[in-house]
């Protein structure tokens, strides 16, 4: 129940967790883009409201939720600080300009929590690894990509039970004062690297085992194929990111102090 | 069974010694395995059985070092002067830990790792997957994680991996050493399939003698670096040396040892629970009478 | 004393692993918890120390609860050797090894001093004690690890799954270092799934499965019921196998080691020899 709930992959069958991952990360950075090219709070509002949708066909809500909470620390320290910035720093216009352009900036942010949160839920580490392939990253980072993601919860096993271990000889990690508690943490860390060091080592001989390095080209069981939906996907992205950079340039943007003391 | 099959795996006077390692691991081995064979290795701790298993897909020399004296030719290719990747398309290993020979993030992509490494087609890739998955009776966990799984199923799926590559050898090394009984029987049924429908050489390194012995051509036993028995599992189990070194001689041929002891007679000297039964029954009927 | 009275837990990913856990162990028992992988044989034994407090119910260490003290001081009566000793090794020598809990736990250096010394030479290992724990043999590794937990001498004694990865001359010492461990008054609980192993200890039988504990007693009586033995996921040891195939023989059920085994037939046989 944590905030990175909110960006761990989650298992759902889901239109979204079709379409293919580099598709999706264009999306992202399309989004990542315009969030950038304004400062005014309404297109950031639309920018933030037309995402949700995605949320909802994806079925991924709850975990959204939580990674928008979790966000909640982070964004309010980002107001405060914008607050501070522009009060101090100057271009400080009116009292809603300032209260406007923080909440612009802090928005800003959550967007990007939005999209990337959208991202990482509804795609499975294997995907992502594929998708860095078919990129044409070299296949040795794609497999240690994958191989760390994998034993993501083998080594946070192993970490508890090297502190049971050790709890059961009498350590007390949360004694004595700062340094006291660093050095506690010693016979943790140490059994975790060697214990690392002859993981590595039994995984490369079953590498080695399994033909590693017989061709240079390899092949693969899945394939990434684009499809009806990636191609959509693709073309409402850049239509939204034309439409943003032609209002950015010729339509000024109202701000909403403006726009509700009319 | 082995009647005038080819040797797969041939050593001659083989020598091994550790880069870091003050005397040889194993010495003076020559051995012939031959197609289709299912052979137990065994002996205490130390005696050099899982450096030798590593000979025969070539990571001893190539992985290692150290320095390797005497000759080895495994499916006809002397194994000094071939790649691992070259070695490993003939003689399969799967290891002891069932957790560190997994990489993917599926079972299925585990499986097809090896084939992905060799170029092979995607088409053939996806045959062979299934197929596998199939002979080591996975495939409705063809999906899952490998954190998911159990023990034993995390070793059956190594299995698969292996058996895709279609090798003419499978070496186990201690595969059911963190498995409980259950898991650990699959396994050896699972292995015991591969040997009989499919003519898979298997080379089992075992201690769980009690459980896998039914299913051995030949059992060798290793001590201290050589090896001092090879031979019929009855021969074998029923001999002082294997006293001697200290291997878990199946529970059914001790209990005979002792009452032979005790001048009961028997021809032969069972090795399963159920030779041991027969014997046993005939004798109680005798007595009836 | 250790009681166990309705123990509920469960881990933070959301695993049911204990469902009303009930046992009494006295002192200077011989216990073997047994049980498939999963069935909740560690999760019960963390409680003994501490490192896991139940959901619901209560563990009692001679009258008291776990839930008011810390696990350092529950691990002074209670010690647990882990499975891997990988997971625990740090120091540079092994000397080092086997005297951190000794300092953790305030001892005083040159009680420190007889300790380690007595330890190592309890199990063997006084010619490694400069040795890197690193460097040792499985086996090796093993005993140090024993020797570390030992040597705070703690009334309980528990070892997890013990036996994993020994060969055979090293399970027939470990067998009867354990036994000798207990003939000194130790409580001692070995959590296992090695049925030969425990067939020839012949502790008092405890058998988990799906997080309750089903069966308990005699070696003899839990391990040569095919339904219990079913029940937990386990195998019947090999004698208990030949003797239900010769159920029709009128021979005793209940034998599980070859010196008995021996000993009925030789008796029903006899007479015609």
């Amino acid at each position: 129940m944590s905030m990175f709930d909110g960006f761990r992959f989650r298992r759902t069958s889901s239109p979204v967790h079709e379409l293919d991952p580099r598709v999706k990360f264009l999306y992202v950075c399309i989004v990542f883009a315009i969030a950038v090219l304004f400062n005014q709070l309404l297109p950031l509002l639309v920018l933030f409201i037309i995402q949700v949708p995605f949320v909802v066909v994806a079925r991924v809500q709850k975990e959204w939720v939580r990674s928008m909470k979790g966000s909640a620390l982070f964004a309010t320290f980002i107001f405060v600080t914008n607050w501070l910035s522009f009060y101090f720093y100057g271009g400080y216009e009116s009292l809603s300009w300032l209260f406007e352009r923080s909440l612009a900036m802090t928005l800003r942010f959550i967007v990007l929590i939005e999209s990337f949160s959208i991202f990482f839920l509804t795609t499975s580490p294997d995907h992502l690894g594929l998708a860095l392939e078919q990129s044409g990253i070299p296949y040795e980072f794609c497999f240690a990509f994958t191989t760390a993601i994998r034993f993501v919860p083998v080594l946070a096993e192993e970490a508890q039970t090297i502190m049971d271990a050790q709890k059961a000889r009498g350590l007390e990690l949360e004694k004595g004062n700062f340094i006291n508690r660093i050095k506690n943490y010693v016979p943790i860390l140490i059994p975790l690297i060697v214990s690392a060091i002859r993981r590595s080592l039994e995984l490369a001989e079953a590498m080695e085992s399994r033909a590693w390095g017989a061709i240079s080209k390899r092949t693969n069981l899945y394939v990434l194929k684009m499809k009806r939906g990636d191609y959509f996907l693709i073309m409402i992205s850049i239509a939204i990111l034309v439409f943003a950079i032609y209002v950015w340039l010729y339509i000024p943007v109202p701000y909403m102090a403006d726009l509700l003391s009319l | 069974m082995a009647t005038e099959k080819l040797a797969i795996i041939k050593a001659k006077s083989l020598t091994y010694t550790y880069p870091i390692g003050a005397k040889p691991a194993f010495e003076d081995v020559t051995l012939e395995i031959k197609e289709g064979e299912f052979v137990i290795l065994t002996g205490p701790s130390g005696c050099g059985k899982t450096t030798l298993c590593r000979c025969f897909n070539g990571l001893i020399p190539h992985f290692y070092g150290g320095r390797l004296d005497g000759e080895i030719e495994v499916a006809g290719m002397r194994v000094v002067e071939h790649q691992i990747h070259e070695l490993a398309q003939h003689v399969g290993l799967v290891f002891q830990n069932p957790e560190n020979q997994l990489f993917a993030l599926s079972v299925e992509k585990d499986v097809a790792f090896g084939l992905e490494n060799l170029g092979i087609p995607r088409e053939e890739i996806r045959k062979r997957v299934d197929w596998a998955l199939q002979m080591a009776d996975i495939l409705d966990l063809r999906e899952r994680a490998p954190y998911e799984l159990s023990g034993g199923q995390q070793q059956r799926v190594a299995i698969a991996s292996v058996l895709a590559m279609h090798p003419e050898v499978i070496v186990l090394d201690e595969p059911t050493s963190f498995i409980d009984p259950l898991g650990a029987q699959k396994i050896f049924e699972v292995i015991n399939e591969l040997n009989e429908k499919l003519g898979i050489t298997i080379i089992l390194v075992e201690h769980r003698l009690d459980l896998a012995s039914r299913y051995a051509d030949r059992i060798i036993i290793m001590s201290k670096g050589r090896i001092v028995l090879d031979g019929e599992p009855r021969k074998v189990f029923d001999s002082e040396e294997a006293r001697l070194v200290g291997v878990g001689i199946p529970k059914a041929t001790r209990l005979f040892q002792i009452l032979r002891e005790h001048r009961f007679n028997i021809s032969e000297v069972p090795v399963t629970v159920e030779e041991a039964s027969i014997v046993i029954k005939e004798a109680l009927k005798r007595d009836r009478s | 004393m250790i009681e166990v009275n309705d123990v509920y837990y469960v881990y933070p990913n959301g695993v049911q692993a204990l469902k009303g856990a009930s046992l009494t162990v006295n002192d200077g028992e011989f216990i073997a918890l047994m049980g498939q992988n999963g069935a909740g044989k560690t999760t019960l034994v963390k409680h003994f120390n501490g490192l896991l407090k139940p959901n619901k119910g209560e563990v009692l260490i001679d009258g008291v609860n776990t839930k008011d003290v810390s696990v350092a001081t529950l691990a002074r009566k209670v010690g647990l050797v882990f499975q891997n000793p990988d997971h625990q090794f740090f120091c540079e020598t092994v000397e080092k090894e086997v005297s951190f809990a000794l300092k953790n736990f305030g001892f005083e250096e040159g009680t420190i001093e007889k300790r380690v010394n007595w330890a190592l030479n309890l199990l063997d290992l006084t010619q490694y004690r400069d040795a890197s724990p690193f460097m040792l043999s499985g086996g090796e590794r093993k005993r140090v690890a024993l020797a570390s937990i030992l040597a705070w001498d703690p009334q309980i004694v528990i070892l997890d799954e013990p036996t994993i990865g020994q060969d055979h001359a090293q399970k027939e010492r470990l067998r009867q270092f354990i036994v000798q461990l207990n003939a000194q008054g130790k409580t001692v609980i070995i959590v296992t799934h090695d049925i030969e192993f425990v067939a020839e200890c012949k502790p008092r039988i405890i058998l988990m499965a799906d997080g309750r504990i089903v069966a308990e007693g005699e070696t003899n009586k839990v391990l040569t019921d095919p339904e219990l033995v079913n029940h937990a996921s386990l195998v019947l040891p090999e004698v208990a196998r030949i003797f239900i195939s010769l159920r029709d023989f009128n021979l005793p059920k209940d034998v599980v080691d070859i010196y008995d085994a021996s000993k009925v037939l030789l008796e029903r046989l006899g007479k015609t020899k």
